[in-house]
């Protein structure tokens, strides 16, 4: 087919260039990420893998308040040295109900995906108000700020409304209780019912007492609450090495 | 002559290219010394000062924000309010609109950097602000678009010139990559708190998209725009190809949006993705270097300018490091390569060649070439000119050189082996060892911030002097016609 297609055609017309343009730069995005999506493969079949609970979310947010991303990744790779350093790589279904994703990019610090479980509450609490005093080669700044302020709980109704409009299992309804239950087991669905969220956010504070301190609830229990979960979900024992291979 | 410049500020709005070059002086200060600032705090942590405000992970995107946003985006929005009308030889179509997109924009950069500080964050980088501030830009956005394109209908002459075909594409694609990346639940209306759309794997996907293409079309094609302008007008000579400049326009456009994915090698985002931005990262060096290859070639004939004009130098050591940058940038998207150097300082190291050896120092010369012309006067120091073009480049070096050596270390240090098979170092051995590093590089910083303030005092001056001569000529006028 030859038009004798001049070029010229385009730089004399801003609504052709326009229209062209947006095309040309709209062919990437589309190809890569719409599919993501809708084949099935992109995230592993896994058990474990279930939301926050309210207090860890609540903690998940001052992460995020707190830009930890910014020195932190939560993204281990399939390498002997991170397989070492860290544990079994990362999982997209690990971070199926991460709104937004915490993968970071840069590790001035650690990476986090797994840290779950591997110190305890009490060294959190110390290496989070003092890093320096459990590591001293450590740039972390202090968050001393942590442990005295009270966990806000007003609107934590609200975030998990949120995050069940865009996707998370979190539960209104008894249909959607009872789902939970089938899908999750009862005790986590429990903790995933927004009506008692308030409660069972007081319960796990007081029974875990994450921040060592039993006359309220600060950030610092919300905080290290998530911490301790990093990770800590799908138990990789029940799966054999290649088990994860077939989806990437 | 007094008289040309008088009728040249009626046919033009150049009042709102003077607010925004002022502005992207300030906030090229500002945000400069906030980089040094965080850069100290990774050297020397007790600069965190044990306060939520000013600590690393809230500070950042305050750095971030207001180099890219504030002074970026005002060197972009001055720059090209002022090639559109001048190649187009008309008025910008609205006086109101323009200077909505300035108070808009400035309040976004205002408003954005307040609410990092006090905790409010989508946790997206280069995305930080919440929902309300994401509607303000989009907002002031589709003013810009439509001011832009209503500014080239009304153009004097068939042809639209090719430095407005990178502006265009640059407002287009940060219209279309904003909108999408920012997709969010707000928690209730009167809530600064969202929570993005979508999650883990696909959100990662999405927000590599925009990142890149943030440094695509927001740090690359639109200071391509500029150069297409600037480079030609500094040198005095026509672009050198303009075949060249078709290819690479459209080859950049249509490349730049796959090449996402490569930040997200090794990770749980599938393989067929990041193999395939690989693909296209490795492709994107061609028209890169296009682009690089044309705006240095302009010089041909008449390369006794880098030694005689410390402006001329300004654009071309910017476009050297646009055409190391985006050598490195292809390298780095190798997975082999990318193994070693993802989570280092290798990457902070690969952005900074190309937002100080390119974006800041392409902006740099266009701003020396066009804020004099503004105010119809010269430079009030060329050897202030000199002295910041020799500050910002060793301050580079150093910069690169430091992240480049942290960076490889780092890599190095985190996948060694002992004779046992175990691992050699502990996480904390490597974050000793990058010490001196971060000196280093905060010490590059510094010297780039002092270029960029002398800069600043420089213009100031300029301007000045400007105003003095225009009133001492309006005062001549006046006694020559009492007389008369």
């Amino acid at each position: 087919m030859n038009l004798n297609f001049k070029h010229e055609w385009i730089e004399t017309n801003i609504g052709l260039m326009a229209v062209l343009t947006m095309l040309a730069i709209s062919v990437g995005g589309l190809v890569e990420i719409a599919p993501l999506f809708f084949i099935d493969k992109t995230i592993e079949k896994v058990e474990g893998v279930r939301p926050y609970t309210p207090l860890e979310q609540r903690g998940r947010d001052i992460y995020i308040r707190e830009g930890c991303y910014t020195c932190h990744s939560q993204m281990i790779r399939p390498f002997r040295d991170e397989k070492l350093r860290y544990g079994h790589y990362s999982l997209a279904a690990e971070s199926q109900y991460d709104h937004p994703f915490q993968w970071g990019s840069k590790r001035t610090g650690p990476d986090l995906a797994r840290v779950g479980g591997k110190y305890s509450n009490e060294w959190h609490v110390q290496h989070l108000i003092a890093p320096r005093s459990m590591v001293p080669e450590s740039v972390m700044p202090n968050y001393p700020w942590l442990l005295t302020t009270p966990l806000d709980i007003s609107d934590v109704e609200s975030r998990l409304k949120a995050l069940r409009k865009v996707g998370v299992p979190y539960s209104l309804t008894q249909a959607e209780y009872d789902a939970n239950v089938g899908k999750f087991g009862e005790t986590v669905a429990r903790q995933l019912h927004i009506p008692d969220a308030r409660k069972n956010l007081v319960e796990q504070a007081n029974f875990g007492n994450y921040d060592g301190d039993r006359s309220g609830i600060s950030e610092m229990d919300a905080l290290v609450a998530y911490l301790q979960v990093l990770g800590t979900m799908v138990d990789f024992s029940k799966y054999s090495d290649d088990a994860f291979v077939d989806y990437r | 002559m007094a008289v040309t410049t008088y009728s040249g500020a009626e046919q033009y709005n150049f009042d709102i290219v003077k607010k925004f070059a002022v502005m992207a002086l300030v906030w090229a200060v500002f945000g400069m010394f906030a980089g040094v600032w965080i850069a100290s705090e990774l050297a020397w942590p007790f600069l965190n000062f044990d306060s939520a405000y000013f600590s690393f992970g809230r500070f950042r995107p305050v750095h971030t924000t207001s180099v890219i946003f504030g002074f970026g985006g005002s060197a972009l929005f001055a720059t090209s309010y002022y090639v559109v009308q001048r190649t187009c030889q008309t008025r910008l179509i609205s006086d109101g609109m323009a200077s909505f997109t300035f108070w808009g924009w400035m309040a976004i950069i205002v408003l954005a950097n307040l609410s990092y500080v006090m905790g409010y964050s989508q946790g997206r980088e280069y995305a930080e602000m919440e929902w309300p501030i994401d509607i303000l830009i989009e907002i002031v956005w589709v003013t810009y678009l439509i001011l832009f394109v209503g500014t080239i209908m009304r153009r004097k002459q068939p042809h639209i010139y090719v430095a407005n075909w990178f502006y265009l594409a640059f407002i287009l694609a940060t219209a279309l990559l904003h909108t999408f990346n920012n997709l969010a639940m707000p928690v209730d209306l009167f809530s600064m708190k969202s929570y993005s759309l979508f999650a883990g794997t696909q959100d990662a996907m999405t927000q590599w998209w925009y990142g890149h293409n943030a440094v695509g079309f927001f740090l690359t094609a639109a200071f391509l725009g500029m150069m297409y302008y600037f480079v030609p007008k500094q040198a005095g000579r026509p672009i050198y190809s303009y075949r060249l400049s078709i290819v690479h326009f459209w080859a950049l456009g249509f490349m730049y949006m796959w090449v996402g994915g490569h930040h997200l090698h090794w990770t749980a985002l599938p393989d067929w993705t990041s193999s395939l931005a690989a693909a296209f990262s490795i492709l994107l060096l061609m028209p890169s270097w296009g682009g690089m290859i044309n705006g240095i070639m302009t010089l041909s004939g008449a390369w006794d300018k880098l030694r005689t004009d410390p402006v001329m130098r300004f654009m071309i050591v910017a476009l050297s490091f646009y055409g190391m940058s985006t050598f490195e940038g292809p390298m780095m998207s190798l997975k082999e390569v990318n193994a070693l150097s993802h989570y280092t300082d290798w990457t902070v190291g690969h952005v900074h060649s190309g937002a100080l050896g390119w974006v800041a120092m392409i902006s740099f010369g266009s701003l020396y070439h066009m804020m004099p012309k503004l105010w119809d006067t010269k430079i009030y120091s060329q050897k202030l000119v000199e002295w910041h073009f020799w500050l910002a480049t060793i301050g580079i070096v150093l910069y690169i050189v430091a992240m480049w050596i942290s960076g490889i270390t780092q890599g190095l240090m985190w996948r060694a082996f002992d004779e046992f098979g175990n691992l050699k170092f502990s996480f904390a051995e490597s974050v000793a060892a990058m010490m001196p590093f971060y000196a280093m590089r905060a010490i590059g910083g510094m010297f780039f911030l002092t270029g960029a303030a002398m800069m600043a005092f420089n213009m100031f001056m300029t301007i000045r002097q400007g105003k003095r001569e225009a009133a001492a000529l309006e005062a001549k006028l006046a006694a020559k016609l009492a007389h008369a």
